[in-house]
């Protein structure tokens, strides 16, 4: 396979380019539209479908069951806990879900005992969650306290590294956006917000700062010197960086996106809710939307930001200067 | 000389990684073999089975509690499930306001009802003291069933021993307070007598009723005690203020009785009164005075830090702790087993994909990729064996996740590298060259990137709740064995590497071919400048764009000779780099 390695060579000769900081309009609208989409498909689709850590109640879980029909199960609840209605549902394979309002310590074990009898399991297949109302909403907190951390303390570090606040509200930008898509298509996909996935987000926003510095630090060498060139104006060496990390966004993306791909196949196919897909699906999402945002959206952004500094009005007036006289003499 | 230089040095970092893991490995041997730790990893709960219950203590009056407060609260559900004879539990707080108890199996809905009663101090007088650790009277010398004791009269005061009735002789006999210990009766009448122990001594009482109610208490503190002369002598002792009025009435009441029995007889212990908090008796001072005001100090073989957690729990005494369960969950075993499996699973799938795909990318190249995911991967294990061992640390199934999402981060550092290198001979650099100058650049944007990661696992680690702690562990656990190897493995092969013929010499296969990756033109084109520049470059280790900076600084003349003499060559040479001007032309347009 030539093609790749051309490819690179090609994207970072310049030969071969994609106008990321040029068409920035377009990139910008689509990613506008993508936030608004996102914002709107939980307002109209009756929002997120929280999980029981987030509702509260209690949840049992049967492994290894040799009849899946959800009636046994539900003839079990009534059982054990006359008047109580359950939602059973047949997650995965031989893995059954009955959740159902909070019950009492008593009627928990009852359920237990009843459900253990009626699938015909031994004790130890199956597992029982009681929640609280409030821990879903205390992880949560807790993440959205870890969030507003992360980003200040972030943000500073990024200004300290690249000597530029710019960089920092480009990279949050393209964060943010990359937050509200995720959030979006998660919701879209209807399934349960549980604190799983709110580990799942949490790994983004480390995920997709960390690919944008990437791309960033690439644009802080192309642009050391950018004051005594007249080779390429700032939007056209930030555009270059792009194009000759684009190999590394690529090649990252993949092999990052491999292994989360995997669990979320295994866990969606084999194992049915829980942990593992919940939290996989966050990733697979994120990571993906974060490589298009450092691309279309955050490193467009800090050449925008930039492009009005007057000192970059001036040389940009030379490279043109230059560029024009030399046309005359060709 | 200039090549031995950075060769030795490669040769000697390899050499100190590996000293570093063979030191952990006989580490964890020399564990193994005195049997404290074991080859593979700790599970946590949700992979093993188990219960873990995650309980919010309350405090009446206010809602949130303080550190010390939650300590207390810790310090309570331990005794409780230690005591109720649940082996190998974990509790931990969380988040500054959860407690978390983690324990094999499941617990008996008794033993649930113990961990999650709330906790409460009060007084209680003393009626009778083994006056020495006590265990359990063997049955062949209990008093037979005719001569227990039968009380003749109804009790006149608390302290009276006609509480003491036949079940409750039967129950002092039978109790235990030296290993293995009868668990505490958390929920005993407060109306009624009871049996209890003090943890220190191992004596075993009988109590009357409560007296005097923890509420009561206003507040507590410890300090040196005072001499006659008003001197500070080098006793510890505490001191106790009730509430006014009631606390110092009732107070005063027991002092009264309890001191009338001390002036008779100093060794009654019937002139004692108990502190007991959650079944425990804390400490059983006996009354040298009429206490009258509400304010009292409690003296005896006290050091500092004695005397510190009696303050403390009489502190607390005085609100009592009541939990609230945020999550219950009883995980089965196959469940867990079963999430492992799959969740290791996920992972050699994972892995063997990032594997086809960097081989397919880098071809030999990727073959380090490998090697360094193999080392970083080998690091992490024996990192989570030893804080198994040292910290007890248990890996979660969101540990797994963070283990296997780390897999393309930590992969990415590789391909960072991979592809500054490439960058460098795309310049026309020599590979020996290339490598030094592509790790000079990448180096940066790794430890750049790395900080931001590293800062995000520890955010969420001193921040979140729950399974994220776990994921948030692993991540920037990862996140640093990645940046060991890094700089100890992949930089140091990939020098020595480079000067190894089938990489040195772009052979097709290594991932590093200069001809695959566009280099050749420039070094026609560019001839002249190369072999100056390069030397430079490596002498000096200049910045990897030496080249074209050079190319940059030159006079407007010298750009378009330059540029005419690569379009000529550009136009002989087949794919040739297109001529720069020609380039400027399309893109001033």
């Amino acid at each position: 396979m030539k093609s790749f390695a051309t490819f690179g060579n090609e994207l970072y000769t310049g030969e071969r380019s994609y106008e990321f900081v040029g068409k920035r309009k377009i990139w910008f609208s689509i990613a506008g539209v993508a936030v608004l989409l996102s914002l709107l498909v939980p307002l109209l689709g009756g929002g997120f479908n929280f999980g029981i850590e987030f509702r509260g109640g209690s949840q049992f879980t049967i492994s290894n069951v040799a009849n899946t029909s959800p009636s046994i199960g539900e003839k079990a609840v009534s059982e054990g806990a006359p008047g109580t209605v359950a939602v059973v549902t047949n997650i995965a394979g031989k893995t059954m879900q009955v959740q159902t309002d909070r019950l009492s310590d008593d009627q928990t074990s009852k359920v237990k005992k009843a459900l253990t009898t009626a699938y015909g399991v031994s004790n130890d297949q199956v597992t029982s969650t009681f929640v609280g109302p409030t821990w879903g909403q205390d992880v949560s907190r807790q993440a959205i306290i870890g969030f507003i951390v992360f980003v200040l303390l972030a943000t500073l570090m990024m200004a300290l590294y690249f000597r530029t606040w710019r960089m920092s509200v480009a990279a949050i930008v393209g964060l943010l956006v990359v937050m509200v898509v995720t959030a979006g298509i998660y919701a879209a996909s209807e399934f349960e917000v549980t604190p799983s996935a709110i580990i799942g987000f949490l790994t983004i926003l480390s995920y997709s700062l960390y690919d944008t510095v990437v791309v960033f630090d690439k644009i802080r060498e192309n642009t050391a010197d950018i004051k005594t060139s007249t080779r390429r104006t700032f939007g056209e060496e930030v555009n270059l960086a792009v194009n000759q990390t684009l190999v590394r966004s690529i090649n990252t993306m993949m092999v990052a996106v491999l292994p989360v791909g995997s669990i979320l196949f295994i866990g969606a196919l084999l194992l049915g809710a829980g942990t593992l897909r919940d939290l996989s699906l966050a990733l697979f999402i994120g990571i993906i939307v974060s490589t298009f945002s450092t691309i279309f959206v955050a490193a467009p952004m800090y050449a925008w930001l930039r492009g009005k500094e007057p000192e970059l009005l001036k040389q940009a007036k030379k490279v043109k200067a230059r560029r024009a006289a030399e046309t005359v003499d060709a | 000389m200039a090549r031995t230089g950075p060769t030795s040095i490669a040769r000697r970092t390899l050499l100190w990684l590996a000293a570093l893991i063979i030191v952990c490995i006989i580490a964890v041997s020399g564990g193994v073999l005195s049997g404290a730790a074991s080859w593979a990893p700790k599970l946590g709960l949700d992979l093993e089975g188990g219960t873990q219950m995650i309980l919010e203590p309350k405090v009446e009056g206010n809602g949130s509690v303080s550190a010390d407060q939650l300590n207390q609260a810790v310090s309570i559900i331990r005794q409780r499930v230690d005591g109720s004879g649940v082996s190998e539990s974990q509790i931990s707080t969380q988040s500054g306001k959860n407690v978390v108890v983690q324990m094999p199996g499941a617990p008996t809905d008794e033993q649930r009802a113990l961990i999650t009663a709330s906790a409460n101090m009060n007084f209680r007088p003393v009626i009778v003291s083994s006056e020495a650790a006590a265990g359990a009277v063997p049955v062949a010398q209990r008093t037979p069933a005719d001569k227990l004791p039968k009380p003749t009269a109804k009790p006149t005061n608390f302290s009276d021993p006609n509480w003491v009735d036949a079940a409750v002789m039967k129950e002092y006999e039978a109790t235990s307070c030296v290993a293995p210990t009868t668990p505490p009766n958390t929920s005993a009448d407060p109306a009624k007598p009871m049996v209890a122990c003090e943890a220190d001594s191992g004596f075993k009482y009988i109590l009357g009723p409560v007296e005097i109610p923890g509420n009561l208490i206003q507040t507590a503190s410890y300090g040196l005690q005072t001499g006659a002369q008003g001197a500070t002598t080098n006793q510890w002792q505490v001191a106790l203020t009730l509430k006014k009025p009631e606390g110092a009435a009732k107070f005063k009441e027991v002092t009264q009785r309890l001191y009338a029995k001390y002036l008779a007889n100093q060794n009654d212990p019937q002139a004692r009164f108990a502190i007991v908090l959650d079944g425990n008796v804390v400490s059983a001072p006996a009354s040298q005075a009429v206490i009258t005001d509400g304010q009292s100090s409690i003296t005896g073989n006290f050091t500092e830090d004695s005397a510190k957690a009696l303050a403390d729990q009489l502190k607390f005494g005085a609100l009592p702790i009541s939990f609230t369960i945020q999550s219950d969950e009883q995980i089965s075993a196959t469940l867990g087993l079963q999430q492992l499996e799959m969740g290791l699973l996920a992972g050699l799938i994972g892995l063997a994909l990032v594997v086809i795909y960097s081989l397919f990318q880098y071809r030999a190249l990727g073959l380090v990729t490998i090697f360094s995911l193999v080392i970083a991967g080998g690091l992490t294990y024996l990192a989570i064996i030893l804080l198994g061992w040292s910290e007890n640390y248990r890996l979660s199934l969101a540990g797994v996740a963070g283990i296997i999402v780390s897999i393309g981060q930590t992969a990415d550092s590789f391909i960072v590298y991979f592809e500054r290198v490439r960058d460098e001979l795309r310049d026309g650099r020599g590979l020996v060259a290339a490598v030094e100058n592509g790790w000079m650049r990448a180096k940066r944007t790794i430890l750049a990137s790395k900080a931001v990661n590293i800062l995000a696992s520890l955010v969420l680690y001193f921040v979140s709740v729950g399974n994220v702690k776990g994921f948030a562990f692993t991540l920037g656990l990862t996140a640093v064995a990645d940046l060991i190897v890094v700089f100890m493995f992949t930089h140091p092969t990939l020098q020595l590497l480079a000067r190894t013929k089938f990489f040195g010499e772009g052979h097709h296969f290594s991932g590093l071919d200069p001809k695959q990756l566009g280099a050749v033109p420039l070094y026609r084109g560019a001839g002249r400048f190369r072999s100056p520049e390069d030397t430079l470059a490596v002498s000096k280790g200049k910045n990897s764009r030496a080249a074209g900076e050079a190319e940059r600084r030159q006079t407007i003349a010298e750009r378009r000779l330059a540029a005419k003499e690569a379009e000529m060559v550009g136009s002989r040479g087949a794919g040739a780099k297109k001529a720069e001007p020609s380039d400027d032309f399309k893109e001033s347009k």
